[in-house]
Protein backbone atom coordinates (compact mmCIF):
# COMPACT_ATOMS: atom_id res chain seq x y z
CA UNK A 1 0.00 0.00 0.00
CA UNK A 2 3.26 1.78 0.30
CA UNK A 3 3.06 2.99 -3.35
CA UNK A 4 -0.48 4.09 -3.26
CA UNK A 5 -0.09 6.16 0.31
CA UNK A 6 3.03 7.81 -1.80
CA UNK A 7 0.98 8.38 -4.96
CA UNK A 8 -2.13 9.99 -3.06
CA UNK A 9 0.55 12.35 -1.41
CA UNK A 10 2.73 13.70 -3.86
CA UNK A 11 -1.03 14.74 -5.47
CA UNK A 12 -1.98 16.51 -2.06
CA UNK A 13 1.14 18.20 -2.07
CA UNK A 14 1.59 19.61 -5.42
CA UNK A 15 0.93 22.89 -6.20
CA UNK A 16 -0.46 25.44 -8.74
CA UNK A 17 3.10 26.16 -10.16
CA UNK A 18 4.01 22.24 -10.70
CA UNK A 19 0.80 21.69 -12.15
CA UNK A 20 1.84 24.31 -14.82
CA UNK A 21 4.69 23.27 -15.14
CA UNK A 22 3.13 19.47 -16.18
CA UNK A 23 0.49 21.13 -18.45
CA UNK A 24 3.35 22.64 -20.28
CA UNK A 25 5.46 19.40 -20.45
CA UNK A 26 2.18 17.19 -21.70
CA UNK A 27 1.92 20.29 -24.21
CA UNK A 28 5.15 20.04 -25.30
CA UNK A 29 5.09 16.46 -26.09
CA UNK A 30 2.02 16.29 -28.18
CA UNK A 31 3.00 19.56 -30.33
CA UNK A 32 6.15 17.52 -30.84
CA UNK A 33 4.85 14.75 -32.04
CA UNK A 34 2.29 16.73 -34.31
CA UNK A 35 5.43 18.60 -35.66
CA UNK A 36 6.70 15.46 -36.38
CA UNK A 37 4.24 14.16 -38.32
CA UNK A 38 3.23 17.43 -40.51
CA UNK A 39 7.01 17.47 -40.95
CA UNK A 40 7.02 13.94 -42.59
CA UNK A 41 3.73 14.83 -44.62
CA UNK A 42 5.65 18.09 -46.04
CA UNK A 43 8.95 16.14 -46.78
CA UNK A 44 7.66 12.68 -48.36
CA UNK A 45 4.63 14.48 -50.38
CA UNK A 46 2.13 12.05 -48.85
CA UNK A 47 -0.79 12.68 -46.85
CA UNK A 48 0.03 9.91 -44.38
CA UNK A 49 3.61 9.06 -44.73
CA UNK A 50 3.39 6.09 -42.81
CA UNK A 51 0.72 3.43 -43.24
CA UNK A 52 0.48 0.17 -41.24
CA UNK A 53 -0.49 -3.22 -43.10
CA UNK A 54 -4.09 -4.27 -42.49
CA UNK A 55 -4.25 -7.63 -44.65
CA UNK A 56 -2.23 -10.63 -45.75
CA UNK A 57 -2.79 -9.72 -49.56
CA UNK A 58 0.86 -9.08 -49.89
CA UNK A 59 2.31 -11.91 -47.89
CA UNK A 60 5.11 -13.34 -47.69
CA UNK A 61 6.19 -9.26 -48.40
CA UNK A 62 4.51 -7.57 -46.16
CA UNK A 63 2.66 -9.04 -43.68
CA UNK A 64 -0.47 -7.40 -41.02
CA UNK A 65 1.04 -5.34 -38.03
CA UNK A 66 4.48 -4.17 -40.37
CA UNK A 67 4.68 -0.55 -41.22
CA UNK A 68 5.23 0.97 -44.76
CA UNK A 69 7.34 4.45 -45.29
CA UNK A 70 5.41 6.08 -48.31
CA UNK A 71 6.72 9.02 -50.79
CA UNK A 72 4.93 11.07 -53.40
CA UNK A 73 6.95 12.40 -55.94
CA UNK A 74 6.37 13.64 -59.25
CA UNK A 75 7.98 10.65 -60.68
CA UNK A 76 5.48 8.80 -63.06
CA UNK A 77 4.28 5.78 -61.89
CA UNK A 78 5.22 2.91 -63.30
CA UNK A 79 5.07 -1.26 -62.95
CA UNK A 80 6.25 -2.94 -59.95
CA UNK A 81 6.05 -0.46 -57.70
CA UNK A 82 3.93 -1.01 -54.77
CA UNK A 83 1.26 1.85 -54.51
CA UNK A 84 -0.87 2.73 -51.31
CA UNK A 85 -4.30 3.83 -52.74
CA UNK A 86 -7.78 4.60 -52.16
CA UNK A 87 -11.37 3.35 -54.19
CA UNK A 88 -14.33 5.96 -54.24
CA UNK A 89 -16.68 4.21 -51.52
CA UNK A 90 -14.38 2.77 -49.20
CA UNK A 91 -12.54 4.44 -46.04
CA UNK A 92 -9.59 2.29 -45.96
CA UNK A 93 -6.40 2.25 -48.23
CA UNK A 94 -5.22 -0.36 -50.10
CA UNK A 95 -1.53 -1.01 -50.89
CA UNK A 96 -0.75 -3.64 -53.49
CA UNK A 97 1.55 -3.79 -56.60
CA UNK A 98 1.15 -2.30 -59.82
CA UNK A 99 1.02 -4.37 -62.76
CA UNK A 100 -0.51 -2.69 -65.67
CA UNK A 101 0.58 1.15 -66.83
CA UNK A 102 -0.93 2.92 -69.47
CA UNK A 103 0.69 6.33 -69.85
CA UNK A 104 -1.29 9.15 -72.38
CA UNK A 105 0.25 10.73 -75.20
CA UNK A 106 0.45 14.41 -74.69
CA UNK A 107 -0.95 14.43 -71.28
CA UNK A 108 0.84 11.96 -69.24
CA UNK A 109 -1.89 10.61 -67.69
CA UNK A 110 -1.70 7.51 -66.35
CA UNK A 111 -4.26 4.57 -66.30
CA UNK A 112 -2.97 1.67 -64.14
CA UNK A 113 -4.05 -1.81 -62.51
CA UNK A 114 -3.23 -3.33 -59.46
CA UNK A 115 -2.87 -6.33 -57.71
CA UNK A 116 -2.10 -8.13 -54.29
CA UNK A 117 1.37 -10.22 -54.41
CA UNK A 118 -0.76 -13.25 -52.09
CA UNK A 119 -4.10 -12.35 -54.45
CA UNK A 120 -4.94 -14.88 -57.68
CA UNK A 121 -6.89 -12.18 -59.26
CA UNK A 122 -6.46 -8.32 -60.48
CA UNK A 123 -8.08 -5.76 -58.51
CA UNK A 124 -10.60 -4.97 -60.55
CA UNK A 125 -12.99 -6.84 -58.09
CA UNK A 126 -12.07 -4.22 -55.27
CA UNK A 127 -12.50 -1.13 -57.62
CA UNK A 128 -15.43 0.54 -57.59
CA UNK A 129 -18.10 -0.63 -59.58
CA UNK A 130 -17.39 -0.65 -63.19
CA UNK A 131 -14.06 1.19 -62.71
CA UNK A 132 -11.19 -0.45 -65.02
CA UNK A 133 -8.36 1.37 -63.72
CA UNK A 134 -7.02 3.65 -60.87
CA UNK A 135 -5.69 6.98 -62.11
CA UNK A 136 -3.29 9.66 -60.49
CA UNK A 137 -5.61 10.87 -58.48
CA UNK A 138 -6.64 7.61 -56.30
CA UNK A 139 -3.01 7.15 -55.41
CA UNK A 140 -1.54 8.61 -51.72
CA UNK A 141 1.82 7.21 -52.45
CA UNK A 142 4.20 4.54 -53.29
CA UNK A 143 6.00 2.49 -50.59
CA UNK A 144 10.17 3.36 -50.30
CA UNK A 145 10.56 1.44 -46.75
CA UNK A 146 9.61 -1.26 -44.55
CA UNK A 147 9.63 -2.13 -40.93
CA UNK A 148 8.12 -5.09 -39.33
CA UNK A 149 6.09 -5.62 -36.69
CA UNK A 150 5.77 -2.22 -35.22
CA UNK A 151 2.38 -1.43 -36.91
CA UNK A 152 0.79 -3.92 -34.00
CA UNK A 153 0.84 -0.93 -31.41
CA UNK A 154 -2.31 0.71 -33.36
CA UNK A 155 -3.94 -2.41 -34.60
CA UNK A 156 -4.21 -3.52 -30.89
CA UNK A 157 -5.19 -0.07 -30.00
CA UNK A 158 -7.89 0.60 -32.68
CA UNK A 159 -9.31 -3.03 -32.09
CA UNK A 160 -9.21 -2.94 -28.04
CA UNK A 161 -10.23 0.79 -27.55
CA UNK A 162 -9.59 -0.41 -23.69
CA UNK A 163 -6.16 -0.97 -23.69
CA UNK A 164 -5.92 2.40 -25.55
CA UNK A 165 -7.72 3.87 -22.52
CA UNK A 166 -5.69 2.21 -19.69
CA UNK A 167 -2.55 3.23 -21.40
CA UNK A 168 -3.04 7.31 -21.62
CA UNK A 169 -4.48 6.82 -17.86
CA UNK A 170 -1.34 5.29 -16.57
CA UNK A 171 0.35 7.59 -18.75
CA UNK A 172 -1.15 10.68 -17.23
CA UNK A 173 -1.21 9.68 -13.60
CA UNK A 174 2.86 8.91 -14.12
CA UNK A 175 3.14 12.37 -15.28
CA UNK A 176 1.09 14.04 -12.38
CA UNK A 177 2.74 12.04 -9.76
CA UNK A 178 6.40 12.40 -11.35
CA UNK A 179 8.29 14.88 -9.43
CA UNK A 180 10.91 16.23 -12.35
CA UNK B 1 14.59 9.20 -9.14
CA UNK B 2 15.57 5.30 -9.23
CA UNK B 3 12.16 3.83 -9.18
CA UNK B 4 11.03 0.96 -10.72
CA UNK B 5 9.18 2.67 -13.48
CA UNK B 6 12.08 5.03 -14.04
CA UNK B 7 14.05 2.25 -14.78
CA UNK B 8 12.55 0.54 -16.66
CA UNK B 9 11.54 3.07 -18.63
CA UNK B 10 15.40 3.93 -19.53
CA UNK B 11 16.08 0.53 -20.30
CA UNK B 12 13.06 0.51 -23.09
CA UNK B 13 14.04 3.62 -24.32
CA UNK B 14 17.78 2.62 -24.89
CA UNK B 15 16.63 -0.87 -26.60
CA UNK B 16 14.28 0.97 -29.05
CA UNK B 17 16.96 3.33 -29.96
CA UNK B 18 19.48 0.36 -30.08
CA UNK B 19 17.20 -1.09 -32.64
CA UNK B 20 16.42 1.57 -34.57
CA UNK B 21 20.03 2.23 -35.04
CA UNK B 22 20.11 -1.63 -36.46
CA UNK B 23 18.00 -1.56 -38.68
CA UNK B 24 19.46 1.87 -40.49
CA UNK B 25 22.49 0.67 -40.41
CA UNK B 26 20.87 -3.14 -42.14
CA UNK B 27 19.37 -0.64 -44.52
CA UNK B 28 22.38 1.31 -44.93
CA UNK B 29 24.69 -1.76 -45.68
CA UNK B 30 22.62 -2.70 -48.84
CA UNK B 31 23.43 0.22 -50.46
CA UNK B 32 27.01 -1.33 -50.75
CA UNK B 33 26.00 -4.07 -52.53
CA UNK B 34 26.72 -4.79 -55.98
CA UNK B 35 25.15 -7.57 -57.99
CA UNK B 36 25.60 -9.39 -61.57
CA UNK B 37 22.49 -10.89 -62.51
CA UNK B 38 22.86 -13.02 -65.21
CA UNK B 39 19.02 -12.52 -67.59
CA UNK B 40 18.01 -13.78 -71.03
CA UNK B 41 14.20 -13.94 -72.39
CA UNK B 42 12.88 -15.58 -75.29
CA UNK B 43 9.52 -15.43 -77.01
CA UNK B 44 9.22 -19.04 -78.33
CA UNK B 45 6.05 -18.60 -79.66
CA UNK B 46 2.82 -16.44 -80.25
CA UNK B 47 0.31 -18.44 -79.48
CA UNK B 48 -2.65 -16.58 -80.20
CA UNK B 49 -3.53 -12.25 -81.37
CA UNK B 50 -6.69 -11.58 -81.42
CA UNK B 51 -9.44 -9.04 -81.41
CA UNK B 52 -11.41 -8.98 -78.48
CA UNK B 53 -15.27 -8.40 -78.37
CA UNK B 54 -14.71 -4.99 -76.73
CA UNK B 55 -12.08 -4.31 -79.39
CA UNK B 56 -9.20 -4.23 -77.38
CA UNK B 57 -6.12 -6.65 -78.94
CA UNK B 58 -4.78 -9.84 -76.70
CA UNK B 59 -1.69 -11.79 -77.32
CA UNK B 60 -0.69 -15.05 -75.49
CA UNK B 61 3.05 -16.17 -75.53
CA UNK B 62 4.55 -18.69 -74.80
CA UNK B 63 8.27 -17.08 -72.82
CA UNK B 64 11.17 -18.69 -71.79
CA UNK B 65 12.47 -16.92 -68.88
CA UNK B 66 15.96 -17.74 -67.73
CA UNK B 67 17.84 -15.56 -64.46
CA UNK B 68 20.41 -15.75 -62.23
CA UNK B 69 19.65 -13.69 -59.59
CA UNK B 70 21.40 -15.06 -57.05
CA UNK B 71 24.14 -12.38 -56.38
CA UNK B 72 21.12 -9.92 -55.68
CA UNK B 73 20.19 -11.57 -52.30
CA UNK B 74 22.14 -10.11 -49.21
CA UNK B 75 21.57 -10.73 -45.56
CA UNK B 76 18.40 -8.45 -45.20
CA UNK B 77 16.54 -9.61 -48.09
CA UNK B 78 13.58 -11.31 -47.35
CA UNK B 79 12.42 -11.72 -50.95
CA UNK B 80 12.55 -10.67 -54.94
CA UNK B 81 9.56 -9.59 -56.82
CA UNK B 82 10.73 -10.68 -60.06
CA UNK B 83 8.67 -10.06 -63.18
CA UNK B 84 8.78 -9.72 -66.65
CA UNK B 85 6.58 -6.56 -68.41
CA UNK B 86 6.17 -6.32 -72.06
CA UNK B 87 6.51 -2.29 -72.69
CA UNK B 88 5.87 -0.92 -76.00
CA UNK B 89 4.51 2.11 -77.59
CA UNK B 90 0.84 3.13 -79.69
CA UNK B 91 -0.16 6.36 -81.24
CA UNK B 92 -2.58 6.63 -78.01
CA UNK B 93 -0.33 6.04 -75.42
CA UNK B 94 3.51 7.10 -75.03
CA UNK B 95 4.31 3.94 -72.66
CA UNK B 96 1.94 0.85 -71.91
CA UNK B 97 3.68 -1.54 -69.33
CA UNK B 98 2.07 -4.79 -69.10
CA UNK B 99 3.07 -7.09 -66.95
CA UNK B 100 2.88 -10.87 -68.29
CA UNK B 101 4.36 -13.12 -65.52
CA UNK B 102 5.64 -13.08 -62.34
CA UNK B 103 7.56 -15.05 -59.20
CA UNK B 104 8.30 -14.43 -55.58
CA UNK B 105 11.69 -15.74 -54.71
CA UNK B 106 12.06 -16.03 -50.66
CA UNK B 107 15.45 -17.93 -51.00
CA UNK B 108 18.93 -17.91 -52.87
CA UNK B 109 18.76 -21.13 -53.93
CA UNK B 110 15.66 -20.37 -55.70
CA UNK B 111 17.34 -17.29 -57.17
CA UNK B 112 18.36 -19.35 -60.14
CA UNK B 113 15.07 -19.41 -63.09
CA UNK B 114 14.98 -21.07 -65.77
CA UNK B 115 11.38 -21.56 -66.92
CA UNK B 116 8.65 -21.92 -69.92
CA UNK B 117 5.65 -20.61 -69.28
CA UNK B 118 2.61 -18.75 -71.06
CA UNK B 119 2.08 -15.41 -70.15
CA UNK B 120 0.15 -14.81 -67.03
CA UNK B 121 -1.49 -12.19 -66.77
CA UNK B 122 -3.21 -10.69 -70.18
CA UNK B 123 -1.24 -9.41 -72.71
CA UNK B 124 -4.21 -6.69 -73.86
CA UNK B 125 -3.45 -3.25 -75.85
CA UNK B 126 -6.14 -0.29 -74.92
CA UNK B 127 -7.41 -0.69 -78.23
CA UNK B 128 -6.23 -2.40 -81.31
CA UNK B 129 -2.63 -1.61 -81.95
CA UNK B 130 -0.82 -5.03 -81.26
CA UNK B 131 -0.13 -6.30 -84.89
CA UNK B 132 3.16 -6.16 -85.75
CA UNK B 133 3.94 -4.40 -82.95
CA UNK B 134 7.64 -3.81 -81.91
CA UNK B 135 7.67 -4.78 -78.06
CA UNK B 136 10.54 -4.58 -74.91
CA UNK B 137 10.84 -7.42 -72.84
CA UNK B 138 11.88 -6.08 -69.25
CA UNK B 139 12.59 -8.11 -66.12
CA UNK B 140 12.87 -6.27 -62.84
CA UNK B 141 13.46 -7.68 -59.35
CA UNK B 142 11.85 -5.68 -56.44
CA UNK B 143 13.91 -6.24 -53.66
CA UNK B 144 12.11 -6.51 -50.51
CA UNK B 145 14.15 -6.42 -47.12
CA UNK B 146 13.83 -7.33 -43.56
CA UNK B 147 14.06 -3.85 -42.87
CA UNK B 148 14.98 -0.83 -44.27
CA UNK B 149 14.27 0.56 -48.50
CA UNK B 150 12.50 -0.96 -51.14
CA UNK B 151 14.41 -1.21 -54.48
CA UNK B 152 13.99 -2.62 -58.03
CA UNK B 153 16.68 -3.19 -60.33
CA UNK B 154 15.93 -4.19 -64.36
CA UNK B 155 17.12 -5.32 -67.62
CA UNK B 156 15.72 -4.31 -70.74
CA UNK B 157 15.94 -6.91 -73.72
CA UNK B 158 14.74 -4.92 -77.04
CA UNK B 159 13.94 -6.23 -80.39
CA UNK B 160 10.40 -8.29 -80.12
CA UNK B 161 7.78 -8.25 -82.60
CA UNK B 162 4.41 -9.07 -82.70
CA UNK B 163 2.97 -11.09 -86.39
CA UNK B 164 1.10 -8.69 -88.34
CA UNK B 165 -2.16 -10.83 -88.83
CA UNK B 166 -4.16 -12.14 -86.37
CA UNK B 167 -3.86 -15.83 -85.65
CA UNK B 168 -7.85 -16.65 -85.94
Amino acid sequence: MGFVAETLDSIRKTNVRQILLQAVSLGMIVTSALIIWKGLMCFTGSESPVVVVLSGSMEPGFKRGDILFLHMSKAPIRTGEIVVFHVDGREIPIVHRVIKVHERRNTGDVEVLTKGDNNAGDDRLLYAQGQMWLQRHHIMGRAVGFLPYVGWVTIIMTEKPYIKYILIGALGLLVITSKE
Amino acid sequence: MHSFVFRANAVLTFGITVLAALCILASLSDSFHSSLPDINLQVLNVDVLQRLSNGNDEAKLTLHISADLRSVFTWNTKQLFVFVAAEYETQKNQLNQVSLWDLIVERKEDAKIDLRRRNKYGFVDQGSNLRGREFNLTMYWNVMPLTGGIFTGSKVLTGFRLPSEYTR
